[in-house]
């Protein structure tokens, strides 16, 4: 039987509710701090007892490391004996005298105090460079670009060996040392690598079997062998492949052993960004009747090393930790800074190595981790434009 | 403007220098002559140089008395031995720390990879931490730390930790029992060689008939018990035929059992924890890039996780992953070279630092070096090359 | 490809430092400056501090170099070596003069080309332990674990010792001096092992020197001098005349202090010695006045030794081998005349 319209309203039905109910609130457990908890600690057995296992490692060596590093390190002394174990202070921390005193030696080396201002204006003349190249709104960029690899290189070259006809002593690189040959290391590196890498990836991919041979010979060659063989060969044998009248100096010969290893590995690194331009882009070029180096200047290499821009400072990122190497050839960078003043008998302590090697590793870890954020902050941006 | 063609006019001719097949050989001609150019200038300065210098040359070396010790050996050798003896004791010595330092770092490796696709946050982000952390910092300053703030803050060999079992722990290495075989142990040995062998034909067998009939076979119980289970047996038959050489406390040393240097097991966790950051991100990658519809079709066709992992997702992956995983082996490969600067005796210390020394003859012993390291490079690439082949995606 | 090898061509250019050859004498001239390959680090022989200022007995003989060719021993470039980069470095022409406490061997003489000018340290490898060990001689260092340096003679040396001694042992290399003291200050090995003077140079750098000893046995012959290239006489005669120079002013009893009186001298050989008689320093192809250049600016042996390895030095080596013949020492030297 059924109830036409007219009598629903007729019959005043009161046990049926006519407005719907307000949705309740999740139960308390399923949100806010103890939901997410629940949802991301300890959802499964195995899960808590991962979550338990991670804590317990992390309550075993967080409070460790900054006990080491601030409660129970030094804070002011003049030598060892500040960092000494005595019967007063049974646990010593970090002996951070030993790095405040050494601060000016691990950033110059024995670069003469007198000069030094010189390393401080290359510095800053870098930093410009970087910023200016690393910001993508800067303003006239393709400036930049100039000033990046062309003025710093000569300008920077100018500042830190001296150039007597302008009243700047000639400062021998032999003095240089610390974070200044790191630096000057990894800058030398990274602005010969890439047009070298662009080079070499472009014949690697010639139509020209000599071309091809050599590149593919030279890229392979370099990548099957270690670094440490590549310094020791540049840095030992270079002299003897040479004219007798001419001999490189030492820095310089690392620097070359150092560009001509990154650039075998930004070969690889452009390559794969070749690899990835559709081939109707160099059809679309050529049918507009561009020549080789008009195509790749114009339209192939601006796209393939803008979806390379992350690969690329990953590969940055990783020669800045393998200029770390120079130090087997005797040069004196930042490690070496750190450890010549290490076994320094005015600091010998139980804590001076750990305190020296922290300091580099806060060194490396600023500089490498804000590289690969930029490089992922890059990547973002791009897949943003992609997406359009 | 009208161009009448006449018919049999020649055609519009290009410059002879603008014509790109005579361009490229010209390019070509003149790379050849430079890099000869270069190749001979190197090779007259060399020789002229060495001879100028009265160093001797050639490879006459090999056969000499080498006169100094090595820290670690795993073929024997003395100071009596010749130099191409102490070649092939550091060329072990990397393969050593390699192989180990690969089996460590893939084990490291894909738990911290998985750790950081978990959906546990506190997992996730320690794992992450580690990555980042371990990624950031140069793999020398690991090693230098390791051995010089944490290897060498272990007890003096008088306060040796000592481990139940004949273990020994101090600054001056761990000291295990090490296993001495009596006769009777080639048995067990051979029936362990047979089991693995015996274990693939099984595997084998097992997948043909499962490709037939759909039946499974137990492959991983079977093979357990032919690898573990039958030498277990025999070893026990041929009434246990091992024993142990244990540690003693000398005067100096701990003399006797198996000894692990300082040196070794620093440069062994160095490449290990370092190179497993690498692998995490190729693991991470590699899973991430099997779409999460294989996972979701396995499900709706009623897989279980266990299952699903084990023959959708992970086989997929491990296309993906390979490849970079192989490169990151070359890496900790080449990165052992690093021992130069912890006193490991590996190729390039003993090699490449005293041999170069003692004989001076810096062309020969570097170009042997990085012979060796080429070769381990080249031989891996090409047989990467094989499996990449074969593994590629079957399109129809 | 073309453009890259050009600028590495100028670079290397720019960079060039003139390298030596048949005519090492007139580069040092031309350039105005020495290259002389020092050692990294080593108290008492060279040493550079943090301002990168040299001292040392080999540094000393280098300067004295300088002193006798360009007339002015400031004019030294110092590289710093290590054992396993200082011939390569020597052959190629890096630096004019290795002076870089280089034992004497045969082999370096014949195999790896070098000429050696003298000797200006006679040495001996010798033993240093913790005296916590209670060791009285070497000879009781069987199944020691012992570090040492890697390419030097010392290595070679001690592998001998205890194999003559039928003694076992468990060396430890390292690539250089710093990480093989390093690891015997920490724990790593019972003894260290190299020159004696080294050891005493080695021994202030421990973090308590105190609790170490050099153990009294000698292990070998190190006679320790600078050397130069194969093939130039003419810079092979001059770096040996200049060691004898300040040899001969010792025994003469000429000093840095003395030297402008000693001038007016009548004695015929400080005559000679000091160019007021005779034209010895241009038969070298240098000044008439090089052996006084080289008093006054550096001083005679006695002077070096004192000042950077005997009593006037934190060293406080006795000069026992290194007195002069005349007082029952090795060192001799022959005449100018």
């Amino acid at each position: 039987m059924t109830m036409s319209e007219g009598d629903l309203a007729v019959a005043q039905i009161n046990f049926v509710r006519k407005t719907t109910l307000e949705p309740q609130p999740p139960p308390a457990s399923m949100t806010g701090a103890v939901g997410w908890l629940r949802e991301n600690l300890f959802s499964t057995p195995f899960n808590i007892a991962l979550t338990i296992l991670i804590a317990l490692f992390l309550a075993w060596i967080i409070p460790d490391m900054l006990r080491f590093l601030v409660f129970d390190a030094v804070w002011s002394g003049v030598d060892r004996e500040a960092c000494l174990i005595t019967a007063q202070r049974p646990v010593v921390g970090a002996c951070w005298p030993f790095a405040f005193e050494r601060l000016p030696y691990f950033i110059y080396g024995s670069y003469p105090i007198s000069e030094r201002w010189r390393v401080d204006v290359f510095f800053v003349i870098l930093a410009v460079a970087i910023v200016w190249l690393l910001w993508l709104n800067a303003p006239r960029r393709d400036l930049g670009v100039v000033y990046s690899f062309i003025v710093t290189p000569i300008a920077s070259y100018i500042l830190l060996s001296g150039w007597p006809l302008i009243g700047l002593p000639k400062i021998d690189t032999v003095l240089w040392g610390g974070v200044l040959v790191t630096i000057v290391v990894s800058a030398v590196g990274i602005v010969f690598s890439l047009p070298i890498g662009i080079l070499l990836a472009l014949g690697r991919q010639s139509k020209m079997p000599a071309i091809k041979l050599f590149s593919v010979m030279f890229i392979e060659f370099v990548r099957g062998v270690p670094l440490v063989t590549v310094l020791f060969m540049a840095s030992v044998m270079l002299p003897l492949f040479v004219p007798e009248n001419i001999s490189p100096d030492k820095l310089l010969r690392a620097l070359i052993g150092i560009a001509m290893f990154a650039s075998a590995y930004m070969a690889e690194v452009v390559r794969a960004g070749l690899a990835a331009i559709p081939k109707g882009q160099y059809e679309g070029a050529q049918a507009v009747g561009l020549g080789y180096w008009q195509m790749m200047r114009l339209i192939v290499l601006p796209q393939a090393l803008k979806i390379t821009i992350p690969n690329i400072v990953n590969t940055y990122i990783g020669l800045f930790k393998d200029t770390t190497l120079v130090f087997i050839v005797g040069i004196f960078d930042l490690l070496r800074t750190i450890e010549v003043s290490r076994i320094d008998p005015k600091w010998a302590a139980p804590s001076t190595s750990p305190t020296g090697y922290v300091v580099a590793a806060i060194f490396y870890l600023i500089c490498c981790y804000g590289m690969s954020r930029y490089a992922q902050a890059t990547e973002k941006r791009l897949r943003k434009a992609d997406r359009r | 403007m009208s161009i009448e063609l006449k018919a049999g006019s020649p055609p519009a001719s290009v410059p002879f220098y603008n014509d790109p097949k005579v361009r490229s050989i010209v390019y070509q001609v003149a790379l050849c002559l430079i890099v000869a150019g270069l190749v001979y200038g190197a090779a007259s300065n060399a020789v002229e140089n060495l001879q100028r210098a009265r160093i001797a040359s050639g490879f006459g070396f090999w056969d000499n008395i080498a006169g100094f010790d090595i820290s670690q050996t795993l073929i024997s050798y003395s100071n009596t031995s010749t130099y191409g003896r102490a070649f092939w004791v550091g060329l072990l010595n990397t393969l050593l720390v390699a192989g180990l330092g690969i089996i460590f770092a893939t084990i490291l490796g894909f738990i911290v990879g998985i750790a950081r696709l978990s959906k546990n946050w506190l997992v996730n982000k320690a794992a992450t931490a580690y990555v980042e952390i371990i990624r950031n910092l140069p793999l020398l300053l690991q090693l230098l730390f390791w051995y010089n703030a944490v290897l060498k803050a272990l007890p003096d060999l008088r306060e040796s930790v000592k481990i139940p079992g004949g273990i020994f722990l101090n600054n001056r290495g761990l000291f295990l029992p090490a296993p001495v075989t009596q006769a009777g142990f080639g048995f067990v040995e051979i029936v362990f060689f047979l089991g693995i062998v015996g274990s693939i034909v099984f595997h084998i067998w097992a997948r043909k008939r499962q490709e037939k009939t759909g039946q499974q076979a137990p492959v991983f119980l079977t093979s357990l018990g032919l690898i573990i289970g039958l030498p277990l047996i025999v070893y026990l038959i041929a009434g246990m035929p091992l024993s142990f050489n244990f540690p003693q406390a000398g005067r100096f040393n701990i003399a006797g059992g198996l000894e692990v240097v300082p040196e070794f097991a620093a440069l062994l966790f160095g490449l290990s924890i370092y190179t497993a950051a690498f692998i995490a991100e190729v693991v991470r990658a590699g899973i991430l890039a099997v779409s999460h519809g294989q996972t979701e079709a396995a499900y709706s066709l009623g897989m279980k996780p266990g299952p699903t992992l084990r023959l959708i997702v992970v086989p997929q992956a491990m296309r993906v992953i390979i490849p970079p995983l192989t490169s990151q082996y070359l890496n900790l490969t080449k990165n052992s070279s690093l021992a130069v600067a912890i006193g490991y005796p590996d190729l390039v210390q003993v090699f490449t630092g005293t041999v170069l020394n003692q004989t001076g003859q810096a062309v020969e012993v570097v170009a042997i070096t990085m012979a060796v390291y080429l070769t381990i490079s080249l031989t891996t690439s090409f047989l990467m090359n094989i499996y990449n082949s074969r593994m590629k995606l079957v399109e129809r | 490809m073309k453009r890259v090898l050009s600028i590495v061509a100028l670079t290397a250019a720019v960079f060039a430092v003139q390298s030596a050859s048949a005519q090492t004498l007139k580069q040092v001239k031309d350039r105005g400056i020495l290259n002389c390959g020092s050692n990294t680090g080593l108290a008492g022989f060279g040493l550079p501090d943090a301002q990168g200022k040299w001292t040392g007995l080999d540094v000393d003989t280098c300067r004295a170099v300088a002193a006798a060719v360009l007339g002015d021993a400031s004019k030294v470039k110092f590289v710093p070596l290590s054992a396993k980069d200082r011939f390569t470095a020597l052959q190629s022409g890096e630096v004019d003069m290795l002076a870089r406490n280089t034992t004497w061997t045969s082999s370096r003489d014949t195999q790896l080309g070098l000429n050696f000018a003298g000797v200006n340290y006679y040495d001996g490898q010798g033993f240093m332990v913790r005296k916590a060990l209670k060791v009285n001689s070497a000879l009781e260092l069987n199944e020691a674990s012992v570090c040492v340096q890697q390419g030097t003679t010392t290595e070679l040396n001690l592998a001998d010792y205890f194999r003559a001694n039928n003694m076992k042992l468990k060396t430890v290399t390292f690539a250089s001096s710093d990480e093989a003291i390093k690891a015997y200050d920490s724990g790593r090995c019972d003894a260290f092992t190299t020159d004696a003077s080294g050891l005493y140079a080695e021994r202030l750098r421990l973090a308590n020197s105190a609790d170490h000893i050099v153990l009294p046995e000698i292990i070998s012959k190190e006679p320790l001098g600078p050397a130069v290239r194969h093939g130039d006489d003419q810079w092979f005669d001059v770096v040996k005349w200049t060691y004898f120079a300040m040899l001969n002013a010792e025994e003469l009893g000429i000093t840095s202090k003395n030297v402008d009186e000693m001038l007016k001298s009548n004695s015929p050989d400080i005559k000679r010695l000091l160019g007021a008689e005779g034209n010895f320093g241009e038969q070298l192809g240098l000044s008439k006045d090089w052996a006084y250049k080289i008093v006054k600016l550096v001083g005679n042996y006695g002077e070096v030794f004192d000042r950077n390895v005997g009593a006037g030095s934190p060293l406080k080596i006795d000069r026992g081998l290194n007195k002069l013949w005349t007082k029952g020492g090795l060192q001799y030297a022959p005449p100018v005349r």
